[in-house]
């Protein structure tokens, strides 16, 4: 066992965790932070998509250990201060971005990312940077609306299918 | 998985040390290595990230040769080595952002996935593979599926690619894991051009000689016609026979002539 520290959500929190402890055990076990979730554990599908130091990252494909020092953020982190949502999350309510909600918190983190990145993304630019995270509802449409919808782009014009 | 312990060395030096412990191995970004830890298919008892080490990270430019540190994510090769596109873009098409963020050169090169795009890269742009030790020609590196000159314990500290006149990656993507269902970089040189090509051959990545001779002397997508490869050798799995990699060999490699114009 060692001990590692890092800052989840903006708070400071200490464990000791074996060598093969995932991030996604540490955030869900120790900390009861369940709103990453794990879809594969086999990096493929995205629902663990936390932010570490600043960039997304699949949780299930990170250890715990390799996170001393950093500053985490989870999904429970996303809202605003005041406990209301944010315009992503927002968003996603809005426009039905989710069906079961399984996949909503990887996308929600993922796409915090891009519009980091490109304030204004394309539909293409959307989908694109979403290939690593998948919905088993296959909602994407939902999703690709209300991410542009949260980027200020008006999506009056698409059609709910 | 099988318990190991994980140490964070922040030098090459302490890495070394620590990987010449008993069943000791390195953990770049682990996309490859973890999901193999969790099949059990590898069961180190010491796990050495090497993530903490900055001193294998840098990327720079100079002389007309690109040199980026082993430890360098896909992501900052995307972002930082604009000195050579054809590289930066590639970079940029491996797996998706957060696959990007923590995946580094130096664990592609070292796994040597008979899909992966790095090999490509390095063998077409007769890189120089560095590690801790030595220096190692692309060319000498690469031994075949998932195999490479590296001894035990030895890291992958830096890779230096010439940079070409012109270059091109193309691939042709495994749709569900977006790996290459075959991979053609082509790098044109003032001394000659040469093609690698990924996704394709049971031996991993290697150079298509025949296609090098005939775009050394015409550098134009028509000086590849009539050429092609046969099926034997080439991999066969549900997503692709081997005549129809051998023929998307053919297609990639003329597409990636026309890109690198
Ligand atoms: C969903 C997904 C999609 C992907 N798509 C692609 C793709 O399109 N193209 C592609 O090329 N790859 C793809 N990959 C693989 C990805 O690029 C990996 O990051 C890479 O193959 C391994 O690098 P790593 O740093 O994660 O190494 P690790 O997984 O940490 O290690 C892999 C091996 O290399 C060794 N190693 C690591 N670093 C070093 C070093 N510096 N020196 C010596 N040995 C070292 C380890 O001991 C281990 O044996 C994908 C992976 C995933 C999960
Ligand atoms: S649970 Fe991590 S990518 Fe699916
Ligand atoms: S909403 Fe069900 S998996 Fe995406």
């Amino acid at each position: 066992m060692t001990k590692v520290t890092m800052t989840v959500n903006g708070k400071a929190v200490s464990k000791e965790v074996s060598g093969n402890t995932l991030m996604t055990e540490f955030l869900r076990d120790a900390l009861h932070l369940t709103g990453t979730h794990v879809g594969c554990d086999t990096s493929q599908c995205g629902a663990c998509v936390i932010h570490v130091d600043g960039k997304s990252v699949k949780a299930c494909t990170m250890f715990a250990a390799e996170a001393e020092g950093a500053e985490v953020v989870t999904i429970e982190g996303m809202a605003n201060p005041d406990g209301s949502l944010s315009v992503i999350q927002q968003a996603f309510q809005d426009h039905h971005g989710l069906q079961c909600g399984f996949c909503t918190p990887g996308m929600v983190m993922t796409a915090a990312k891009l519009l980091e990145e490109n304030p204004s993304p394309s539909e293409h630019e959307i989908r694109d940077y979403l290939e690593g995270n998948i919905c088993r509802c296959t909602g994407y449409h939902n999703i690709v609306k209300a991410i542009m919808a949260a980027s200020g782009q008006d999506v009056s014009g698409i059609a709910a299918e | 998985m099988y318990s190991f312990e994980i140490e964070s060395p922040v030098s090459v030096a302490d890495a070394v040390a620590a990987l010449g412990k008993e069943e000791a191995q390195a953990l770049g970004g682990g996309q490859t290595l973890i999901p193999s830890l969790k099949a059990r298919l590898a069961a180190p008892a010491v796990l050495v990230s090497l993530s903490k080490i900055d001193e294998i990270k840098g990327i720079s430019a100079a002389d007309g040769v690109l040199s980026i540190g082993g430890g360098a994510t896909h992501a900052s090769v995307a972002a930082e080595a604009g000195a050579y596109p054809a590289l930066a873009a590639l970079a940029a098409n491996i797996g998706d952002p957060a696959v990007r963020n923590r995946g580094t050169i130096g664990g592609s090169l070292a796994n040597n996935d008979p899909a992966a795009c790095y090999p490509a890269a390095a063998l077409a742009s007769g890189a120089t593979i560095v590690t801790n030790t030595r220096e190692i020609a692309a060319d000498d590196y690469f031994e075949g599926m998932f195999t490479t000159a590296l001894e035990d314990g030895e890291i992958v500290t830096e890779v230096r690619f010439p940079i070409p006149e012109k270059a091109a990656y193309v691939k042709f993507e495994q749709p569900a894991s977006r790996f290459a269902l075959v991979g053609v970089f082509v790098a044109k040189y003032p001394d000659g051009v040469r093609v690698a090509v990924t996704g394709a051959s049971e031996e991993g990545v290697f150079r298509w000689e025949e296609a090098e001779a005939a775009l050394s002397g015409n550098f134009s997508a028509s000086a590849l016609d009539g050429l092609s490869l046969p099926a034997e050798g080439m991999m066969g799995d549900l997503h692709a026979a081997p005549d129809y990699r051998a023929h998307l060999v053919g297609v990639m490699t003329r597409r990636a002539v026309t890109a690198a114009q």
